[in-house]
């Protein structure tokens, strides 16, 4: 009888652990994340200013945001940004995956040369980039001392190129990321395929265009969300290359909502923008996840 | 899991492979530049480098940068270097990864292998969490720390780094625990084997490279993080980051370049050698997990 | 799991005897953002100073932005109830901070050392809020200073120009020789800086208080306002083409190697100068920007104490009454470059600049000519600088002329307010 009692228990326990082993961390996300984010929509329709105060002004903060010329500036930097950055890295990743892949020596070596920026921060490796690309001491200068006297590159020094010096420096940063992850698709293929294709003619061309690439849609997935994440969150790169100028050129929507927040005392607007940015991430992210976790039922 | 050496059957032909090793070459050099710009100048004289020639090698080689930035920059109000920030990064970043890859494995275990209704709604919650902005969760963050009495402290965050990466850690473990076969599970289960039992003596051996991806992806985070170092630490738990901006940003005085290039290697040099000792295991954990889905 | 949970326990005990030893604090917890060389050595000497009277210094620097990480760093310390006891400050935060009601009562100390017979009145507006001291000014800087290279100004028969047009003439002449003519770093504090000047040249005293203090939109729009943006074109047209972006000393060192031969900068820079081993005077000059001879703009640095549970802590007033003694303000300030916050200081370690600066604060004091300096936000709060900054830096980059720089203006500060 005793023992029965306790093999229930046991039974029940064990339909139980599960739950509550994964109940500490989703606990912490609920109310570190999605009560966070409640929280900062509230402010966002608050006066707050220096500190969150909770005076209710309905959308007086998101009409002062669409008045400012700074926030249109920001977004049209995002859309650039994002764009170049995400094709730049996914074509780039991807070209040098093939390449590597390609029985190729030191390989090891070579890899760890593609996947080290990611291990560094812009607070590091900042002042770097800055010199690099500054025309007086950078590479306008080495190339213009070396003998290429008509050599120009002046881009983060102007106001219509800047914005492209910064898609150099993420791309440089995560495109050996995205090479790793494609690398580990091209590796994960089942080469019988490609051996049959081969026997029929197939050109190498043909190769990937018709088998391979096709059959790397869950990396080119898993990158195009781990980019746009982070292209949304793109908020050290600007302040250490650039810090938002020549002018305000390479303002993003983070380093907009952090100035708003934090050093202008527009706790409200800056919330505002962080509204928005939630929701467009939300808008890329919901179908995704929605598409993903459905297949694997 | 075991498919890191297989090799692709294409094959290319002589000018091909010149050219692609030309490519190769080119890219790698694109991504060694700025951190050859770092070596270079963090062992040159001050006057060499204010004097232009930013790509040159140093003319009379010294070593002093280092043992400066190391040692006797000053920080703060006393020249303690970044010595003593170091120790407090490693106190904060160990616990910190322990942890967030313990609970990512362990949910990755329950969402693969002890599935019920509405787990899927659960995973869709917390891999959305990996997404939030940062900067926007500083001031109720800090509320939350201050209630909970540990704004300040090294734990504090712990707390932090472990929350914002969980998220990441659940995804890589489920990916890789759902392609580990589940009928070895059940047969684990109908031998009377129980919840924590299985997931030691079956799931954890084979969990090595996935674990690599997780540990590698929350040290260089938590590591390189600034803005929580900077707003969540006490005066005594600083991290590295935090210190190495102090360093550099200075806002007034001569900017010692030199200074700031070591300093700046020596905050980056843990991840470094995390990646280079590391790096294999981790695309080939890519490879087991997170890329098939 | 069981080593989770010891973690845990370990993490919750570590917690509770962090807050214990919080709690009981016979010190200073300082918040500033005074990391290099020379501010920081200085700042050790208050250090020491307040370590001889038993009060120990736990340091929390934070770097960035001219105070700005700092800043950020603060409202997390506060948002969690963990203020540090001494926070560096500037201008409108402080004002701001005191509203929240965040800060202690100094009365007592301020009364016992006679503050307000020896600070300035406008540097109190900033120190005193509603009758109360909330915090200790450490210094007063200038901003409307020109440095610049003697040697240059003399090759090229360049007297200290004395008015606009008079500088605009030595601008060509620089440029036609050959040199840069103005030194300048393409950040939008410095564009302020400059544009400051400027603006209380074509404004004038009056003006510049409707526009930056009063923020009257008539002040804003007008004649004089859009002078002051035809000049900053000038400027403009005056500086090199690699001026985006590059930080203040570095500009410095332009005028410093006789690349440039003018730089407008506020007195911190004369740091610069003496590192590089230069005499004022000599090897360079340092004069007031040409038409605001007789006004200072001013920036303070100040530490504000914040509450500790309701009254002033002796460790604070300890802390209060060393940064305000005559020793400690003439030793820090001689290094800084800026001038004592209190006007009986004798300026016998100074230098010839030092000298100056000083003789100007108090003439300028005297005569109601000082003014808080807009770029470094003691004329409006945070929200309002920086919407003038958008503006100026994007007039000084091309985007906008003049015109429509004024109307932008207007506009800005409106929705800032």
């Amino acid at each position: 009888m005793a023992q029965t009692a306790d093999a229930d228990f046991k039974t029940r326990l064990q339909t139980w652990l599960p739950k509550l082993v994964l109940s500490p961390s989703l606990a912490l996300v609920l109310v570190f994340v999605y009560g966070f984010i409640i929280f900062s929509v509230y402010l966002s329709f608050t006066d707050s200013r220096l500190l969150p105060s909770y005076g209710w002004v309905g959308w007086e903060n998101y009409s002062k945001l669409w008045r400012l010329s700074h926030w249109e500036v920001s977004l049209t930097n995002m859309g650039i940004f994002a764009a170049l950055y995400i094709t730049i890295c996914t074509v780039l990743g991807l070209g040098l995956a093939i390449f590597l892949d390609q029985k190729v020596r030191a390989e090891g070596v070579i890899r760890t040369i593609y996947l080290y920026p990611m291990a560094l921060s812009f607070i590091v490796t900042g002042t770097a980039w800055k010199w690099f690309l500054d025309p007086g001491i950078g590479l306008e200068n080495v190339l213009q001392t070396w003998g290429w006297e008509t050599f120009e590159f002046d881009w983060i020094k102007n106001r219509d190129f800047a914005i492209y010096t910064v898609v150099l420096a993420a791309v440089w940063q995560t495109s050996g990321f995205v090479m790793a992850m494609f690398l580990a698709g091209l590796r994960g293929i089942d080469n019988e395929i490609l051996k049959a294709a081969q026997m029929d003619g197939a050109s190498n061309w043909n190769l990937y265009r018709r088998i391979i690439i096709p059959q790397l849609r869950p990396a080119f997935l898993s990158a195009f969300v781990i980019l746009s994440h982070l292209a949304i969150k793109t908020f050290d790169l600007v302040i250490a290359l650039t810090g938002g100028g020549p002018g305000r050129a390479t303002e993003l929507p983070a380093t907009f909502m952090y100035s708003y927040t934090f050093s202008r005392n527009q706790m409200g607007i800056g919330a505002a923008s962080a509204t928005i940015m939630l929701m467009t991430i939300a808008a890329i992210m919901i179908p995704y996840l929605y598409a993903e976790l459905r297949e694997k039922k | 899991m075991s498919v890191a050496s297989q090799d692709t059957a294409i094959r290319t032909g002589r000018v091909t492979r010149t050219l692609i090793y030309l490519v190769l070459l080119l890219f790698a050099l694109f991504y060694m530049l700025p951190l050859y710009v770092m070596v270079v100048n963090s062992v040159k004289p001050l006057g060499e480098i204010t004097g232009g020639g930013m790509m040159n090698l140093p003319q009379a080689f010294t070593l002093e940068p280092w043992a400066k930035a190391w040692s006797s920059a000053q920080i703060g109000v006393e020249p303690t270097g970044l010595r003593p920030y170091f120790w407090n990064s490693i106190s904060m970043v160990v616990p910190a990864v322990v942890i967030s890859t313990v609970l990512g494995a362990l949910n990755g275990y329950v969402l693969t292998k002890w599935r019920f209704r509405g787990d899927t709604i659960l995973f869709g919650l917390m891999l959305f969490a990996c997404f939030i902005p940062f900067q926007i969760v500083l001031i109720p963050m800090a509320r939350m720390l201050g209630l909970m009495g540990m704004a300040g402290t090294t734990w504090g965050l712990v707390l932090v780094h472990v929350v914002y990466g969980v998220g990441f850690t659940t995804l890589y473990f489920r990916n890789y625990y759902a392609v580990f076969p589940t009928e070895l599970v059940r047969a684990a289960q109908i031998d009377g084997a129980g919840f924590f039992q299985i997931f030691w003596r079956i799931l954890l051996p084979s969990s090595g490279p996935i674990a690599v991806v997780s540990i590698i992806w929350q040290f260089t985070n938590i590591w390189n993080d600034f803005l929580f170092g900077a707003s969540f630490a006490g005066a005594n738990s600083q991290p590295m980051t935090v210190a190495l901006n102090n360093l550099v940003q200075s806002s007034t005085g001569v900017k010692e370049y030199n200074v700031h290039f070591a300093g700046a290697i020596l905050a980056a040099l843990p991840t470094l050698i995390v990646y280079i000792v590391a790096g294999r295991y981790f695309v080939r954990g890519l490879m087991a997990g997170s890329v098939k889905g | 799991m069981r080593s989770y949970l010891k973690t845990t326990a370990i993490a919750l005990a570590l917690t509770a005897a962090a807050g214990a030893a919080k709690a009981d604090g016979h010190g200073v917890e300082v918040l500033h953002w005074w990391t290099s060389g020379g501010e920081a050595a200085a700042l050790n000497v208050l250090k020491e100073d307040l370590e001889g009277q038993g009060v120990s210094w736990t340091d929390m620097p934070v770097a960035g932005g001219g105070g700005e990480q700092a800043m950020t760093v603060l409202r997390a310390r506060v948002t969690a109830g963990n203020a540090p006891t001494a926070v560096q400050g500037l201008g409108f935060d402080i004002i701001d901070w005191a509203n929240q009601g965040a800060l202690a009562n100094l009365n007592d100390v301020a009364a016992a050392e006679g503050w307000d017979d020896v600070v300035p009145a406008a540097l109190q507006q900033f120190a005193k809020v509603d009758g109360a001291w909330v915090s200790a000014p450490v210094n007063v800087h200038s901003t409307n200073w020109v440095w610049a290279n003697k040697a240059v100004l003399d090759a090229n028969g360049i007297a200290v120009p004395e008015t606009w047009e008079d500088f605009a003439a030595a601008l060509d002449t620089l440029a036609a020789a050959g040199v840069t003519p103005i030194a300048h770093g393409g950040q939008p504090w410095q564009e302020a800086t400059v544009f400051d000047a400027v603006a209380m040249s074509t404004l004038g005293p009056d003006g510049y208080q409707a526009a930056f203090i009063d923020l009257d939109p008539e002040a804003l729009g007008s004649d004089a306002m859009k002078e002051a943006f035809d000049r900053m074109a000038v400027i403009r047209a005056n500086v090199d083409e690699n001026f985006s972006g590059r930080d203040w000393n570095l500009a410095t060192a332009m005028v410093i190697n006789g690349e440039a031969g003018f730089q407008m900068m506020g007195d911190w820079a004369k740091g610069e100068f003496l590192n590089a081993g230069q005499t004022p005077g000599e090897d360079f000059l340092c004069f007031r920007f040409p038409g605001t001879q007789d006004q200072v703009t001013f920036n303070a640095d100040q530490f504000m104490m914040f509450d500790q549970g309701g009254s002033v802590s002796s460790e604070q007033a300890a802390l209060a009454s060393a940064i305000l003694s005559p020793s400690f303000q003439s030793a820090f300030n001689v290094v800084k470059g800026s001038v004592p916050a209190r006007t009986d200081v004798s300026d016998a370690d100074f230098d010839d600049c030092g000298k100056q600066g000083m003789a100007d604060l108090a003439a300028a004091a005297a005569s109601g000519n000082l003014f808080g300096s807009m770029a470094h936000g003691h004329a409006n709060e945070a929200a309002v600088k920086n919407a003038m900054y958008d503006v100026i830096t994007a007039h000084f980059n091309g985007e906008f002329d003049s015109e429509t720089a004024v109307d932008e203006l207007i506009t800005a500060v409106e929705i800032a307010q």
